[in-house]
């Protein structure tokens, strides 16, 4: 930790102060951009207007402006799910796994209730996505609760082994019998989500995502169960100590995780693809889990960081159609982006210190 | 001439001024406590005269030449040596090669030559160990010599003592302080550090006293009384709260403790049919050295052990099978040993007071966020706790931190309270309040089981004290009776009274 030649050194505050956050993503931005802008003139594009239309052109149109909702939406959902395990100590990493069961469940019954009406089939879809969602989160929350299994590896296995079940189902039963390619048959028209927006993207997952979030902040912030899973989470000896179920909690807070992300899925298959398909995510569950952190486990944190990262998405596909260069390049910029905001967030808690 | 001598040492760990530009000056042959509260910065300037620490600036000389000190093999190779409060044994192997590990002379170990060097070394410096034994198989007094005898083995000419007798029993004190006077006679020098006051007065030369990181002062210890040390500790007298003697034969038992047996974390036997009577309105006291079952005591009384067979009946209703959460309705005050998992160190000082009664704030599920606020002003006004209600409790020094949890239990009048170690780390003011408070609850016609390492608090506040020793009470005795030798004996299990 020391420098000791430049006679400067890190020491660790526990309160950063709060006019740091937001300086975030700006901070981010900037050194994406140095780091990045040799690749672009590589690939003999300008920097700047790369970075144009990569973060400011996306806000112009308002077709690009709901883009980055719709982008948003998965992530506030994932974001959402992951929070609520983290915050009760849970390290739920199975996101991925746990929105491919509620996709599964949204696709099956989706066209299972092609004859149902939408002010039943769409609830009825929403909640059977939660339910498998959280079926799927129920195995390791098990194994960790009553046999103390990590369940960092567990949730994480499991994503592998969703994967495989996703790809057997639409390789086998589920493939389409039309077209013949590995995706499930499209579901009925009462199963889909309505546009907010005619001609846009933008549609009913979006809401189920605001409330979402505004279920996990009222959770988080006004009820008992909020302050036990917290308690729990921040010190498991202390809240056993108190009086706290850590057992119970711990449950409650895995299988609502799972059940959030099982959302997710729902939300991708009703609102976006209207079938199952093996890349359904990109990698939502995962990113979840940086959202969840760069949101510092809180509600209004969280549906800020998926909005930056739903404008990122959107620039990324832009920016490769507009100025021709390869699709990578939007890629590497969106990982570079990802890891130095990481960085940024551990290096706020230290203060440059001259000795 | 001073064979050690530190100037203007000062060391910071972030905002916290751990040394402020202290002086130490350690004469050749004599035996210099240094004193102070737990939290001076004792531990922190030893540390770094042994190379564990960098100084942010001062300098340290010793026999006069200016020495940079970079590592503890520096150290060793200026002649100083260190015995830490925690041991660096390695259990497994024995006393000699404890002692030759890392200055082994080649890399082939003759086991016989090697013993027989440890063994010379031992009677030279009249310290009695069996080279041969074990490390596992040693009492903590002697692992102690042990630690001696390996820096003495290197050559140490000074020889640092971070709280030796924090671990031993009366009798292995003696030991100790024989061993003591006889390296001095030898022409070692010796630190020894300690918040004891008796213990300074009665082996040092000299003392210096540091408090909050700063030098007090360097005093001759036979002009000082201990009162007149403990003023510069702590920098005012010291009024000890003690008991007012009562007798209290008349009251009814509220705690029944029977045939308790319990298991440490290791799944070794670690409590053997427990028995004991809390009446109402009395302080039993516990004594023992610490890793005795003190601390499965306490957690299987506070519901967070479970206990392999016996019974724990709170007037007459039984507690065995109970969650943590019943033992606290039924009425049991539960004071952790350790403040950190008694209280969530993110959670606020107005959150943690609310934790254990969640259910009393809550109506369908959403809780009374003003109704825990008002009641955690009220606690924090009642109690003395030096904390704005918002502020996380990890941010309070230890003595609020204990505030916080006795204002969350003891503001329900409780029928018992289970404190274990309730001043431990605490400084003079901080441990006055909290004595203070028990006192309250006992004449309140609480039962109150205080489990203490600390024999003076014992002594202060107990109206009966009873003695563990491996599990097993070994003894209980009315507080009049008992003697500090008395209670030493029994601790050091050699007798047992029954
Ligand atoms: N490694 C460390 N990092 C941060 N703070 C420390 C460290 N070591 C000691 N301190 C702090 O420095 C102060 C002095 O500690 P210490 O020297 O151990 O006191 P003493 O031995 O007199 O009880 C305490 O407040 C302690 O918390
Ligand atoms: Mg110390």
């Amino acid at each position: 930790m020391e420098t000791s030649r430049l006679r400067l050194r890190f020491v660790k505050t526990d309160n950063p102060p709060v006019w740091v956050r937001p300086l975030i993503p700006v901070l981010a931005l900037v050194v994406t951009f140095i780091l990045t802008s040799a690749l672009i003139f590589w690939a003999n594009a300008n920097p700047f207007e790369t970075y144009y239309h990569f973060l400011i052109a996306p806000l112009t149109t308002k077709v690009s402006a709901l883009e980055i909702l719709v982008k948003a939406t998965p992530l506030m959902l994932t974001g959402a799910a992951v929070t609520f395990a983290f915050a009760a100590g849970y390290y739920n990493i199975g996101a991925e796994g746990q929105l491919f069961a509620g996709a599964i469940a949204a696709a099956g019954l989706g066209v299972a209730m092609k004859e149902v009406p939408a002010f039943i089939t769409i609830p009825t879809i929403v909640i059977a996505g939660f339910a498998a969602g959280m079926l799927w989160a129920t195995i390791p929350a098990l194994l960790k609760v009553k046999l103390q299994v990590d369940e960092v590896v567990t949730t994480l296995l499991l994503n592998s082994v969703m994967g495989f079940i996703v790809s057997a189902l639409l390789n086998g039963p589920w493939r389409d019998p039309n077209s013949g390619w590995p995706q499930s048959p499209e579901i009925g028209a009462s199963a889909i989500f309505f546009k907010l927006i005619p001609r846009s993207r933008l549609n009913l997952g979006f809401v189920i995502g605001i409330l979402v979030i505004l279920v996990l902040w009222f959770v988080l912030t006004r009820t008992s169960f909020g302050l036990k899973m917290r308690a729990v989470g921040l010190g498991k000896p202390a809240a056993r100590f108190a009086g706290i179920h850590v057992g119970r909690t711990t449950l409650i807070a895995a299988l609502v995780s799972g059940g959030i992300a099982g959302i997710a899925g729902v939300a991708e298959v009703a609102g976006i693809q209207y079938h199952l398909i093996g890349d359904l995510s990109a990698g939502y569950g995962y990113t979840g889990i940086i959202i969840a952190t760069l949101g510092s486990l809180n509600a209004v944190g969280v549906f800020i960081a998926s909005l930056f990262f739903g404008l990122v998405d959107a620039g990324a596909q832009t920016v490769s159609r507009v100025l021709g260069v390869p699709v990578y390049l939007g890629e590497i910029t969106q990982a570079t982006m990802l890891l130095v905001a990481l960085g940024f967030f551990l290096l706020q808690r230290y203060r440059l210190r001259r000795m | 001439m001073y064979i050690v001598d530190m100037l203007g040492i000062t060391k910071t760990f972030g905002e916290l001024v751990a040394n402020d530009n202290v002086d130490f000056q350690l004469r050749k042959g004599e035996i210099h406590a240094l004193l102070g509260e737990n939290g001076a910065g004792k531990t922190t300037l030893m540390r770094i005269l042994y190379g564990l620490y960098r100084p942010d600036t001062g300098i340290i000389k010793v026999a006069e030449q200016p020495v940079e000190i970079h590592s503890p093999k520096d150290a060793i190779a200026n002649g100083i040596g260190m015995v830490t409060q925690h041991f660096a044994l390695v259990p497994p192997l024995s006393v000699a090669e404890n002692i030759v590990l890392g200055n082994t002379d080649g890399f082939v170990v003759n086991r016989a030559a090697m013993e027989a060097k440890v063994a010379a070394a031992a009677d030279r410096f009249g310290i009695v160990i069996d080279p041969k034994s074990l490390v596992r198989h040693l009492a903590v007094g002697q692992r102690q010599r042990v630690e001696i005898l390996k820096a003495l083995y290197r050559n140490a000419r000074v020889l640092i003592l971070d709280e030796p007798t924090a671990v031993l029993v009366p009798q292995e004190v003696d030991a100790l302080f024989e061993t003591l006077n006889r390296l001095k006679a030898d022409g070692l020098s010796v630190i020894f550090i300690s918040h004891k006051l008796h213990e300074v007065t009665q082996i040092t030369d000299r003392v210096t006293v540091l408090r909050d990181g700063k030098l007090i002062g360097t005093v001759d210890t036979k002009d000082m009384s201990q009162s007149q040390l403990a003023a510069m500790m702590v920098g005012r007298e010291t009024f000890g709260v003690t008991r007012k003697d009562e007798q209290h034969e008349q009251q009814p038992v509220t705690l029944r403790i029977d045939n308790l047996c319990a298991k440490n974390d290791q799944g070794m036997p670690a409590l053997t049919n427990v028995c004991l009577e809390v009446k109402a309105g009395e302080i039993l006291g516990i004594a023992g050295v610490g890793g005795n079952g003190q601390k499965e005591l306490a957690e299987s009384l506070c519901g967070v052990r479970d206990c392999a067979s016996g019974s724990i009946q709170l007037a007459g209703k039984e507690l065995i099978g109970k969650t943590p959460a019943g033992f606290t309705q039924a009425g049991v005050g539960r004071i952790p040993e350790d403040r950190h998992e008694g209280m969530v160190g993110d959670l606020t000082v107005t959150e943690n007071l609310a934790l254990e009664h969640l259910n009393e704030y809550t109506r369908s599920g959403v809780l009374d966020h003003k109704a825990i606020r008002t009641r955690a002003e009220e606690l924090i006004h009642q109690f003395q706790i030096k904390a704005r209600p918002n502020d996380p409790v990890r941010t309070l020094s230890g003595g609020n931190m204990q505030k916080v949890l006795l204002a969350r239990v003891l503001s329900r009048n409780p029928k018992a309270v289970i404190v274990p170690q309730p001043t431990r780390g605490l400084d003079v003011g901080a441990t006055d309040y909290v004595r203070q408070q028990l006192l309250e609850q006992r004449d309140r016609g609480a039962a109150i089981l205080l489990i203490s390492e600390d024999l003076d608090e014992i002594l202060a506040l107990s109206d009966r004290i009873a003695v563990i020793y491996e599990g097993e009470i070994v003894g209980i005795l009315p507080a009049g009776e008992a003697t500090p030798e008395r209670l030493g004996l029994l601790m050091s299990g050699a007798v047992k009274e029954h």
